[in-house]
């Protein structure tokens, strides 16, 4: 299966958990969930804070979509909090 | 309709007087502006505002097109602040225009409902005792239900 680049991008204490704030990952993953699952073996902090997906929300290319959504042709997946505008 | 992200303070009143003069044939503006308060536990040294930016447009655009097809707008502003903000300071502002004022007040409660839980900001509190993430709270989620 040909492997895909992908930006992805962290923010509030996702991003503090991560300890970054965006990456590039070669990925073969073909939905959000499978992409969760490739992150948490990267090491303890990916896999803390991917532990519980209630309080984590997910857009593909900048829509905001569920983890079942597909990646496949996605440039850029941002993992964050729920949001707390206004 | 303009969507405006800065880090820099701005002018409410002055937003609405330059709003009012780029608003043709409406009879009613609506304005809400939100404002730093202080945590009730602690003093509120600074409140950091970090936002997605290649979304945060797109998503708040995507918002006032819903708005203008539920209602009649005329003309339409949203301002949202980004960086460090104290006490007081004005974090954001969204401004509607329509012929009559219950389009522009519903419009901009729809807005401000949508720009709770679904702009994607999030906001961290320094205060006395540390600092923490504002949680998103349940009855603003609850409240899209309402639309």
């Amino acid at each position: 299966m040909k492997l895909e680049m992908i930006r992805i991008l962290y923010f509030s204490w996702i991003r503090e958990g991560v300890g970054a704030s965006e990456e590039k990952l070669e990925t073969k993953s073909e939905n959000v969930k499978e992409l969760i699952n490739e992150l948490k073996l990267k090491n303890e902090k990916y896999n803390s804070v991917f532990s519980k997906l209630d309080n984590i929300r997910v857009a593909v290319d900048q829509k905001l979509v569920n983890f079942e959504t597909s990646i496949k042709n996605a440039e850029e997946v941002a993992f964050f909090p729920p949001m707390t505008g206004g | 309709m303009t969507v405006i992200l800065q880090s820099s303070v701005f002018d409410p009143g002055a937003t609405i007087n330059e709003f009012q003069k780029q608003s043709i044939n409406c009879g009613a503006i609506v304005s809400f502006t939100g404002v730093v308060r202080n945590n009730e536990e602690s003093n509120l040294k600074k409140l950091h505002i970090e936002h997605y930016p290649s979304m945060t447009k797109i998503a708040i655009e995507e918002m006032i097109n819903v708005a203008n097809k539920r209602w009649k707008l005329s003309n339409c502003l949203v301002i949202h602040r980004y960086g460090n903000l104290k006490v007081n300071e004005i974090i954001m502002m969204v401004v509607t225009a329509s012929s009559h004022r219950v389009d522009a007040f519903q419009a901009a409660e729809y807005l401000m409902d949508y720009l709770k839980s679904r702009a994607p900001f999030w906001k961290k509190e320094f205060t006395d005792k540390g600092s923490n993430w504002v949680l998103s709270k349940e009855t603003d989620e609850a409240a899209l239900t309402r639309w």
